[in-house]
This record gives C-alpha cells, sequence and structure tokens, in this order.
C-alpha cells in the first residue's frame, strides 16, 4: 500500500467525522484543495465557508461560528494561520477560550518546494505559549485522521498540527490516543528519544540503528505538545538517565523546550535538541532530503543520542 | 418599521443621559478609561441595551437573545453601564470597575462578565466574528440578529475589510454594523492619521446596504435599526456620525480626551454639563 500522506488521513478523517457530528464546520483559506478539507467540503457544501486569502478573518469567522456553538475547523497552511492570525488566536480564541479547531496544514518543511515563506517552524513555540491552548502534532497519517473526533469532542482551542507530505508510518489500526498521554513506542535503558510528528519515525530508525552498535534507546512519541505528558517525561529520564527530543521545528522553543523545562522542574539529565538550527531554511526537491540538510537526518538524532549517553 | 412615539424617545433620551454619567463616573473613580469613546455612543447603546434588543438578563446565554459585540472593546465603560442597568450584574459591580477582584477588566471579557458577549479590545475584530456569528444563527436556524459596534479609526484595519467581504458574500442580512464616526481617534482627527473617506462608498462597494445617521438623534438611531430588520439579502452598516465627547463641552472632538480620566475639577463639570446644571 503506497504510504497516505497525512492531509489526506486528515482529510479524509474529517469527511467521515462531518457524517457523524453536524455541529462540525469546517473553513479554510483558500486552501483546501491542499490542506483537503475539500473532502468534507465536497461532502457538506452547506457546512463549508471558503474565507479566502485572508487568515485573520478566518480564525475570527470561526471564533464567530463557535461563539453560535458551531465545532469549527479552520484550515489553512501553518505558516501562514499561526504568523499572520497570531493576535486573533492569542485574543479572540485563547483569551476568549473559544471552541476553535487550528487545522495547520504543510507544518514544518513539508511545503518543502515552496521554501522558507511556506516553512512553519516557529509555530509549536508561539502556539504553546498561549494559556488554554492544546497543541496537537500527530505522528503519521492514520493518527492525523485518530484525533479529529478527538479533538471535536474536546472543549477548547486546539491547534493541530498537520504534515503535507507522507511521514515515516509508525502506527496500525488499533492505536488508541489521548490529548496529554505520550507513548511509550520502544524500550530502551540508556537514552530516550523523545520525538514529535516527522521525526517519530525517524526516532524509531534511529534507535533501530543505535541498537545495532549496543545502545538500548527508548522511544516515546509525545504528541500533545501542551500539555506536555511531564510524568512520562521525567519517569523516562529518571529511568534512561539521557535525552533526545527529535522535532522538524527551530530547536527553540518546541518540543525540545518543552522537554527541557519539564526536566528541569524534576531532575535534570543530559538533554540534547534535534531540531531546526535558529536558522531561516531553503527550498528542496523533496521534503526527505531537505529534512535531512536541516539537521532532522536518522544519523542526527544517533549523534545527539551518543551525546547525551557522553554527558551522563 | 415602527413608529416610535416622542415618550419612547425621550426615555431613551435619559437613558442616554445616564449611561454618559455613569461612564464618566467610572472612569473617573478608577482613573483609567476611555472618555471621549464612550460618550459618543450613548444614544445608540441607549437604543440597542433598552429598546431594540431582545435581551433577558436572568439568562445571558438564552440562545433566542440578539447578540452585540463591541467591537471598539475601549469604550467597555458604556458598555459596562448598559449591562448593569439593564440588569445582568448590580450596578454597585460598577464602582470596582479595575480592581483585581472584580469581573470588570479594563478591556471586556467574556469569560468574566455576565452579558459581554465577546472579548474585545483589540480592534478590528468584531465584523468577522459577528459574521461567524451570524453564520451559526442561519446554520442552527435561529432568528437572532447580530449587531457590531465599531469605531472609525478601528476601519483602518483590514480585518475589518476581509470580514465585510465574508459578510457579503454569505449575505448576511441580520448583522448589523455600527460605526460610530467621529472622526477622531487617539493620535488626532481620522482624516488626517489615515482617512476612511469615501466611507460610505467604500462599504457600498463591499456590498453592504448603508444607512447614514446623526448617531445622537434618538429617533434617527431607532428609525435606522428598523430599517436594517427591512433589508434581506445584504448586511447593513449604519453610518453614524457622532462627536467624541459629545455632551462634555470640554472634551468633545478633542483626541486629548480618547484615553485619559478627568480630574477633580474636570468631572464636577462634566458631571454638571451632563446633568445640564452646568
Amino acid at each position: 500500500m503506497a504510504e497516505m500522506s497525512m492531509r489526506e488521513g486528515y482529510g479524509r478523517a474529517l469527511a467521515e467525522y462531518g457524517e457523524i457530528n453536524p455541529d462540525v464546520v469546517v473553513l479554510d483559506a483558500d486552501t483546501s484543495a491542499s490542506t483537503l478539507s475539500r473532502f468534507f467540503a465536497e461532502r457538506f457544501p452547506e457546512r463549508f465557508l471558503n474565507i479566502g486569502i485572508a487568515e485573520p478573518c478566518l480564525v475570527n469567522v470561526a471564533v464567530g461560528l463557535a461563539l453560535g456553538g458551531k465545532i469549527p475547523f479552520a484550515n489553512a497552511f501553518a505558516a501562514l494561520v499561526s504568523l499572520r492570525a497570531l493576535e486573533q488566536i492569542r485574543t479572540c480564541v485563547c483569551y476568549a477560550r473559544k471552541n476553535v479547531k487550528l487545522a495547520a496544514g504543510y507544518a514544518g518543511l513539508s511545503d518543502f518546494k515552496d521554501g522558507p515563506t511556506h516553512h512553519a517552524i516557529m509555530d509549536i513555540a508561539t502556539m504553546r505559549a498561549m494559556p488554554e491552548m492544546t497543541v496537537i502534532v500527530p505522528a503519521d497519517a492514520l493518527e492525523a485522521g485518530k484525533w479529529v473526533p478527538i479533538v471535536a469532542e474536546y472543549r477548547g482551542p486546539v491547534y493541530l498540527r498537520l504534515s503535507r507530505a507522507a511521514t515515516i508510518p509508525v502506527h496500525d489500526d488499533s492505536l488508541q490516543v489521548e490529548i496529554g498521554k505520550g507513548i511509550m513506542l520502544r524500550d530502551g535503558s540508556e537514552v530516550t528519544i523523545v520525538g514529535t510528528g516527522s521525526m517519530v519515525g525517524r526516532s524509531l530508525l534511529a534507535a533501530e540503528e543505535l541498537a545495532k552498535e549496543g545502545i538500548e534507546a527508548r522511544v516515546l512519541e509525545i504528541h500533545t505538545i501542551k500539555p506536555l505528558d511531564v510524568d512520562l517525561v521525567r519517569q523516562a529520564a529518571g529511568e534512561t538517565g539521557a535525552m533526545v527530543t527529535a522535532e522538524e521545528h527551530s530547536v527553540i522553543g518546541g518540543l525540545g523546550g518543552a522537554v527541557a523545562e519539564a526536566l528541569c522542574g524534576g531532575r535534570p539529565v543530559p538533554l540534547e535538541r534535534v531540531g531546526i538550527a535558529d536558522t531561516f531554511t531553503r527550498t528542496a526537491l523533496d521534503p526527505q532530503s531537505l529534512m535531512d540538510a536541516c539537521g532532522l537526518a536518522v544519523e542526527d538524532i544517533m549523534s545527539a543520542a551518543k551525546g547525551a549517553l557522553a554527558r551522563k | 418599521m415602527s413608529y416610535h412615539p416622542e415618550s419612547l424617545i425621550i426615555e431613551l433620551e435619559k437613558r442616554a443621559r445616564e449611561l454618559r454619567i455613569d461612564s464618566l463616573d467610572m472612569i473617573y473613580r478608577r482613573g483609567a478609561g476611555h472618555p471621549g469613546g464612550s460618550l459618543s455612543i450613548a444614544e445608540i447603546m441607549a437604543a440597542l441595551f433598552f429598546h431594540k434588543m431582545r435581551l433577558d438578563p436572568e439568562r445571558p446565554d438564552w440562545p433566542e437573545r440578539d447578540r452585540f459585540i463591541l467591537s471598539k472593546g475601549h469604550a467597555s465603560a458604556i458598555l459596562y453601564a448598559a449591562l448593569a442597568r439593564r440588569g445582568f450584574f448590580p450596578m454597585e459591580d460598577l464602582k470596582q470597575w479595575g480592581e483585581l477582584s472584580c469581573h470588570l477588566q479594563g478591556h471586556p471579557d467574556c469569560l468574566k462578565t455576565p452579558g459581554v458577549e465577546m472579548t474585545s479590545g483589540i480592534l478590528g475584530h468584531g465584523v468577522a466574528i459577528g459574521s461567524g456569528l451570524a453564520l451559526a444563527a442561519r446554520m442552527n436556524n435561529l432568528n437572532y440578529r447580530v449587531y457590531v459596534l465599531l469605531g472609525d479609526g478601528e476601519c483602518q484595519a483590514g480585518v475589518v475589510w476581509e470580514g465585510a467581504m465574508t459578510a457579503a458574500k454569505y449575505q448576511l442580512a441580520k448583522l448589523t454594523a455600527i460605526v460610530d464616526y467621529n472622526n477622531v481617534q487617539l493620535d488626532g482627527p481620522v482624516h488626517e492619521i489615515m482617512p476612511l473617506e469615501p466611507f460610505v462608498d467604500k462599504w457600498r462597494t463591499f456590498n453592504w446596504a448603508v444607512l447614514e445617521i446623526n448617531g445622537h438623534n434618538m429617533r434617527q438611531v431607532l428609525e435606522a435599526l428598523d430599517m436594517a430588520d427591512e433589508i434581506h439579502d445584504r448586511p447593513t452598516v449604519i453610518v453614524a456620525h457622532t462627536t467624541k465627547g459629545k455632551g462634555v463641552s470640554f472634551m468633545q472632538n478633542d483626541s486629548r480626551w480618547h484615553g485619559i480620566p478627568p480630574d477633580d475639577a474636570q468631572y464636577a463639570q462634566a458631571i454638571a454639563e451632563l446633568r445640564g446644571e452646568a
């Protein structure tokens, strides 16, 4: 079976969930053919609103729909909605605690071909700094679909960070996800790799390679960056004594920042952060090579794990 | 459109005067607030809260109630005064405005204050949010109207026009925007800071129905609100020409009174003028 892209997993799940929950309303900012909210639009045209290239307005209209009792899923490119509509998200969604679901597509580097204007590498940092916000980053297409009903039925603001691309499949259909509950995907005693989003699959590959070298790495998936599963992270840090974070995001303020904050509030262990250096990115011909070039290669996770181990 | 007897006009004008006095009291007592833009909307607020809108203070979340969004959230003083006088919370609360333990925030907060439909204070959001609220009414087969009161300076923000396009696209006839066109903003006259003219044409070309009134003439305010009910294929904007600081001689048309409180002597004079004693 060809790997399904995360946007397709999300888009199909959203359209299916529309059958079950008549209160779900979907909005897009002229990107429905890209985010694949168009699957919902085709099935429920009367519950789909295209707001055009106006992300601040997209978010505000979603706020109004939430005020009126609807469950709006506002779809847009992550780079745009998280920056252009940041004030709307702060004031009208989070401060006013409105039941708005932001489905932020093309996150991270997944819009490889359009380059840095369309890369979203600081959105986790800004979104998780918002009081009231829940930040969720699925690891693969299947997981993205699993979140749709959970996000819809949770009352409160959610930022669902979605990749354009097909990521390495991590889960099978037995997966059950819960907001704020991390998942231990592989046990190991010497070092813990905490991955999120597209980096979860790469973290598992890194753990396999490390095992060949005799290093037993534990792999945690943290899909909910906020609220962070602090207990799981601290327990793994305590049991393995060294930690690596891996994310398709800047090294500033994302998963690495969240984990560092959790560790420094408990018993800190050596922590290495794999992410995009504090620099703007570049254009590439495919997402995988771009991730590799931006310091997100499996080898980068492996050397970070060894670095953390060496600092034990 | 209904006929408005003179007794109603007189009653609502009295309400407007009360709201002006309440607002100045609150701003003076707190030593903070925005007098100019509160005084300019007193007739509009009185008409909405004491006549036009279907509200039930006993049930702030009544699904059929009309919705009001104060997009120009800086005028929170007069909103709080109107809500208190309408019975959403005790008048006593107005005296605690701004205190740490008080539900009344500097700008309106829908989670803390009964009757505040939507949090505001950052300008520009009301029209787009009101559009979403009107869309929800249509989807839910509810008959409420959405009123959005915005400032003129606020219309310099692009998101106002993004919202205006959205409301027109979806023909949101249940949405009425009212612009407090007092031509004064924080830094000076609107036409100097960033001109809006031709303002009525702008709304019209955005496919809104436009009504232009004197925002201090109660009969015109009431008639415009009623006329908006008769327009069924598009949203309506009421461009209300007003005077910033209306009713207090030394505050009128002066941008310095955008966001500062009066001192003791100024307060005494202002209240005397509003009571018709000066």
